[in-house]
């Protein structure tokens, strides 16, 4: 298994080393030591590894992943998993702002809390957060889900497209066109699934949480508002 | 952008080293702002006393100073050099005449911060090397606060380096822009306060001190200036026993602190604390948007 201290190693070197590694690779597990916050560890990555960081990250830590299975044994930074094609991140402390910005597919777990903005413009990433979320959180939000077993802050999913939120704890107010919608059978069957693939089989009732989404009143053409233009 | 770094020592042990803590945590900040670097140490000193920090670069002037004081005060005046900065220490009961005497027979000296306690340091430079002209990582103290900037309103000067200070043993740092500072300036000089730069954080220091002054604790202080000021900022202050930080309503600018038995630590980025001795056992977390997180020592 490569190690990666990075107390001496750069973080260009690793992600080099891990950029260049083929769609075969046998070296399918990484663990990075002494990451000390440092930024964009890990990023681009782009193969079916595992990685395990040793501590907390600084920003954009696991930006743009494609397959790979990263887990921060640690907080993270601004942005992480920021624009995630696909794989996972799981990060084990809390998340700072930003966290799966733009992301357009994959899974984005977070054990302590993510501050604000959360999911903002996300594409398709599946977010779930076991603590609290910020204010701004899934800001014009596109699509994909994002769980939070906590509270969410101000003006949740304000401006929101095709995105679902769901929270089982308090909001503290929803942001413009964002509007809390009835839950189908369907609707609970998704959220099932996700809770699964995020680790959480038993214990986590599905039907706890309240679910938001557009009320599509903003980004519609309305004929009201045709003086408007 | 801008770095901060702050820490407050619970841990009286670790007081001989909270210069070098500083000035490591300072400068895993410089890629932050290496225009220019500030340091504001509480430290050593007596209730009785007062240390005017001046920025003095003529180490020609300091026999005159020290000779011209004490004629002035007819009181013991003591002097630490420190590179470009000069220390005077003066009985309290002389702070006033000293005052007059410099700016009558050295105008253009720049009194920095006046306190019992605090000193303020700063300097055009990367952080790194500022720390080590001053000599700061053999200072000792209570707590500390550094502030590495990359200016983007006004110019590389020593003058716009952090901390602002506009009160005694009261200090300031700011990641931010505030765009309501001049009708604050103008209310705060009908108050009688003056200032000596048109920047927006000298303004958000000098609105602490005005509220203090009318009573209010540094919680309330910054309290209320989450109504009075417009504009982004995450600001970190010390008082001679107190520290504090603030992050706006939206949270625009980054922090994280760190809690442990022995200290309380911020940085703009996690990089500032990991040099922390025991980080790894400290409670990490993201101070939140709009709420005052104060420490005051006993």
């Amino acid at each position: 298994m490569p190690v990666v201290d990075l107390a001496w190693q750069s973080v260009r070197e690793l992600n080099a080393a891990l950029h260049r590694l083929a769609a075969e690779t046998n070296e399918t597990l990484w663990e990075i030591a002494n990451p000390n916050g440092k930024h964009a560890i890990v990023a681009g990555v782009d193969a079916p590894i595992g990685i395990e960081i040793k501590g907390h990250v600084g920003y954009y830590c696991a930006g743009m992943n494609k397959q790979a299975s990263v887990r921060i044994h640690g907080n993270a930074g601004t942005g992480v998993a920021e624009n995630m094609m696909s794989g996972t991140v799981h990060v084990m402390g809390d998340v700072s702002q930003s966290a799966g910005a733009t992301g357009h597919g994959g899974l984005l777990i977070v054990d302590g809390n993510a501050a604000a903005r959360c999911g903002i413009s996300m594409k398709g990433i599946d977010i779930v957060v076991k603590g609290s979320i910020g204010a701004m959180s899934a800001f014009m939000a596109q699509a994909g889900n994002l769980v939070v077993f906590g509270d969410a802050g101000d003006a949740l999913g304000d401006s929101i497209y095709e995105a679902t939120i769901f929270v089982r704890g308090n909001v503290k107010s929803l942001g413009a066109d964002c509007i809390e919608r009835p839950m189908t059978e369907q609707d609970r069957t998704r959220l099932a699934d996700l809770l699964g693939r995020a680790g959480f089989r038993d214990g986590v009732d599905p039907g706890a949480f309240r679910m938001y989404g557009s009320a599509r009143r903003l980004y519609h053409f309305h004929i009201d508002n045709v003086s408007s233009y | 952008m801008c770095g901060i770094v702050g820490l407050f020592l619970k841990n009286e042990a670790m007081q001989p080293e909270l210069g070098r803590h500083l000035s490591n945590m300072l400068a895993t900040m410089s890629a932050r702002g290496p225009d220019s670097a500030g340091i504001a140490v509480y430290g050593a000193g007596a209730d009785d006393g007062i240390k005017l920090t001046l920025r003095a670069p003529e180490a020609a002037i300091d026999h005159d100073l020290r000779e011209g004081l004490r004629a002035a005060l007819e009181a013991p005046v003591e002097l630490t050099r420190r590179a470009s900065h000069l220390v005077v220490t003066v009985p309290r009961a002389g702070q006033a005449r000293a005052l007059a005497w410099l700016r009558t027979h050295h105008p253009r000296l720049h009194v920095v911060s006046v306190g019992s306690h605090m000193e303020i340091y700063k300097e055009v430079g990367l952080p790194e090397r500022v720390a080590d002209k001053f000599a700061v990582p053999a200072m000792r103290g209570t707590h500390g606060i550094g502030h590495t900037r990359m200016a983007t309103e006004s110019a590389v000067t020593t003058d716009g380096a952090h901390p602002f200070s506009t009160g005694e043993d009261q200090c300031l740092v700011h990641n931010g822009s505030l765009s309501n500072h001049n009708a604050l300036r103008r209310n705060l000089q009908r108050e009688g306060f003056a200032f000596e730069t048109q920047n927006d954080s000298e303004v958000a220091a000098g609105y602490l001190t005005w509220r203090m002054r009318e009573g209010d604790s540094l919680k309330q202080a910054l309290t209320s200036s989450l109504d009075a000021l417009d504009g982004f900022f995450t600001f970190v202050v010390g008082t001679r026993d107190g520290f504090a930080v603030l992050r706006d309503p939206i949270a625009c600018k980054p922090a994280v602190m760190a809690e442990s038995r022995d200290y309380v630590a911020f940085g703009s980025e996690y990089r500032a604390l990991s040099v922390l001795p025991d980080i790894d056992k400290a409670r990490v977390f993201e101070p939140e948007p709009a709420t005052v997180y104060a420490w005051e020592r006993r």
